[in-house]
């Protein structure tokens, strides 16, 4: 095999890695500040995906549909952290994995209700359709790009608000010391159903623009879910930074694994997963 | 923890004419033996997908046969039809119950369905040594007119053997001698990689690589990558409905449509409209294209498009095919069901005008039929010549 396929893979698994992070991020932030497990996470991505399904036909615009699509998941976030999320803060993680469990079946129920249990694809937008020539036969497509740099400012946008700015001051606060910052005057209730809308949008975001590139079906929340928990695992429970380095770890090996070893495509990733939490039990980064 | 939950409306069974079966059972307390056999209704009872990503084959395959009974007066040997129809949703564990039902409540003498090959393998067991006869108008699976093939079994589809093995050859006779495998990771998928490599290895094939991408997901991406580092001749699939779409798509914009030659079965069957330009010069085979020029399928497809409003695919004349197995063996009969080993012969030795070309039945109870070499140009699976010409199933394992 030519030097050059190991890079394109390379490319691939980082782009894939980069729309794990997306994903994993918003799983991590809710995990490490409001210390809520959220199951649920990954029927956001699904409806995410959907909702630009939805709008997008209907406008005929994949960009006017994930503007659309965007306000409509950060008010969902906002109305299921005001119903449900809530009434968990002082519950055990027990509670918090049941009632997010019950809210992925009404996701999944709700999502055949309204668009039925085919599966679905998105056109990538035309002026995005094009591609980039890499070898004699293969090609880059452009949109592949395009995400991964989405996914690039969207991370510096997250590190610049948690570290340089009074809300991602008050969240750090929030969670390394809830009492105390309550006791500084800040609204807890409030910077909770922010944090939320925000991990809720984060998922439906990288739904969104992941559509075009894999297809819309009943249970592929609960399959994002499950490799964003290993991502989460792996970094850190809590930490952002982890999440990166956990999904860049995920998404090259993830990728790797499916085209070296096909038969074991499954395990590598749990392998790998087993492997980080036998030398770091904690994960990679600790949150701070 | 997280098992994959499918919640499915569970009440979605929706049975019709149960009030004739009302009338039929009071009539048989009066009327003793033969007498009611020619005179109450024939009873069909369909077990097809409505709902989920097959409910268009289930459809389609009802429709179908509806409409070649109707064109026989509504009837099959002489006795008006009472369908009984249940809606499979696709699910494997429940169809025992729903079969059962079919078989115990309502009494069918005919089962019809299903489309899905977990379900086909489960009604081939239970009606085994049982009075009623299945006709399966879709499902594939080789073990059904295999390894559990019964004299009331028939099948007017295909089995997964008969739609790959023919490419094999034919892959090799265009001069493809290096070949990449990409399929879904399931039982059909690996059946379907199975038949060609059996024919394409042993005419001196080589596979390159043997790719089985995870099912039901459809990112590609790294498979293709692959593919355009190892350079084969070509690449043999198998994809179809929503995820085939998107496979061709993908293929053409990962840059490899028209470098690499691109084969498969269902691939393009009812998807090349749907993929555009994607889909041009794809190459396939199939025990029918909507594009043979045959009297039967020009007929066919007008009729089914006034019939349901949609195009006839290859699902549709299965059905339609199913409802001239029926009308062929009642006729011999005369409609008495309880002749029940004349019946299966007179089904066994029918020959079926099919839209597919002249069609009938190997000792296993599975059509002998053309496998056709197809070529989308313009969105239409034109066919290109005949891969296999009445190939009958090699129906390993059955000892019926």
């Amino acid at each position: 095999m030519e030097p050059s396929f190991y890079f394109i893979q390379l490319l691939n698994g980082i782009q894939y890695g980069f729309l794990l992070f997306l994903v994993a991020s918003g799983l991590t932030l809710v995990f490490g500040i409001m210390d809520v497990i959220n199951l649920a996470h990954g029927s956001f991505y699904m409806l995410g995906a959907y909702l630009a399904y939805w709008l997008s036909g209907v406008f005929g615009s994949l960009f006017l549909g994930i503007l659309l699509a965007i306000p409509l998941a950060v008010m969902l976030g906002w109305v299921v952290e005001k119903v449900a999320i809530t009434h968990l803060y002082k519950r055990g993680h027990l509670d918090q994995v049941l009632l997010t469990y019950g809210l992925i079946l009404i996701f999944d129920e709700l999502q055949i209700i309204l668009w039925g249990n085919d599966s679905h694809g998105v056109e990538v937008p035309s002026i995005l359709s094009g591609s980039i020539p890499l070898t004699d036969i293969q090609v880059y497509p452009v949109y592949r790009l395009v995400v991964s740099l989405v996914c690039i400012m969207i991370a510096f946008c997250m590190y610049f608000i948690i570290n340089n700015t009074k809300l991602g001051m008050t969240i750090r606060a929030g969670a390394s010391n809830r009492e105390m910052a309550q006791a500084l005057g800040i609204d807890i209730q409030r910077l909770f159903s922010i944090v939320f809308s925000l991990g809720v949008a984060l998922a439906a975001f990288s739904g969104m623009i992941a559509a075009p590139i894999d297809s819309l079906y009943p249970g592929m929340g609960e399959n994002i879910l499950i490799i964003s928990l290993v991502v989460v695992v792996i970094g850190g429970i809590g930490s952002v930074k982890g999440a990166f380095v956990g999904a860049m770890i995920i998404g090259v090996s993830s990728i790797y694994g499916k085209v070296l070893f096909p038969d074991m495509a499954s395990i590598v990733v749990y392998a790998m997963m087993a492997a980080i939490l036998l030398w770091k039990p904690k994960g990679l980064f600790q949150a701070t | 923890m997280l098992k994959k939950t499918k919640p499915g409306v569970n009440r979605r069974e929706f049975v019709k004419g149960t009030s004739s079966a009302l009338v039929l059972a009071a009539a048989s307390t009066v009327f003793p033996t033969f007498a009611i056999g020619a005179q109450a209704k024939v009873k069909l009872g369909v077990l097809l997908p409505f709902s989920g990503t097959y409910a268009k084959l289930g459809s389609h395959i009802l429709d179908a046969m509806k409409m070649r009974i109707a064109q026989n007066g509504g009837k099959l040997g002489g006795r008006s039809v009472d369908y009984v129809v249940i809606d499979s949703e696709m699910k494997v564990k429940e169809s025992t119950s729903r079969t059962n039902k079919l078989m115990q409540k309502e009494k069918a003498d005919f089962l019809i369905g299903p489309v899905h090959s977990g379900i086909g393998m489960n009604m081939a067991r239970m009606v085994k040594n049982k009075k009623v006869i299945l006709v399966v108008p879709n499902a594939g699976a080789n073990q059904i007119t295999g390894q559990f093939c019964a004299p009331n079994i028939f099948r007017t589809s295909f089995t997964s053997w008969q739609t790959a093995f023919p490419a094999g050859k034919a892959m090799l006779k265009a001069g493809h001698k290096k070949v990449v495998l990409l399929y879904w990771n399931y039982a059909f998928g690996k059946q379907t990689a199975t038949a060609f490599q059996e024919s394409f290895l042993a005419g001196g094939g080589k596979i390159v690589a043997d790719m089985p991408t995870p099912f039901p997901k459809t990112e590609f991406q790294s498979f293709f990558t692959k593919v355009a580092a190892l350079k084969p001749d070509a690449v043999f699939t198998f994809y179809s409905g929503g995820g085939a779409i998107k496979f061709m798509k993908d293929y053409a914009a990962a840059g490899l449509q028209g470098k690499i030659p691109l084969w498969g079965t269902f691939l393009t069957e009812g998807t090349a409209k749907a993929a555009g330009s994607a889909s041009e010069g794809i190459i396939s085979t199939l025990h029918y294209s909507s594009e043979l020029r045959n009297a039967t399928n020009q007929k066919f497809k007008v009729d089914f498009k006034k019939a349901s409003g949609d195009n006839a695919d290859v699902f549709a004349i299965q059905g339609y095919d199913a409802g001239s197995l029926l009308i062929q063996g009642m006729q011999a009969v005369r409609g008495d069901t309880g002749a029940h080993k004349d019946l299966i012969m007179a089904m066994e030795n029918s020959v079926i005008d099919s839209p597919r070309g002249e069609m009938s039945f190997s000792k296993s109870h599975n059509p002998i039929q053309n496998i056709y070499l197809r070529e989308v140009r313009g969105g239409k699976n034109e066919v290109i010549g005949i891969a296999e010409k009445a190939l009958a199933d090699k129906a390993v394992g059955c000892k019926a």
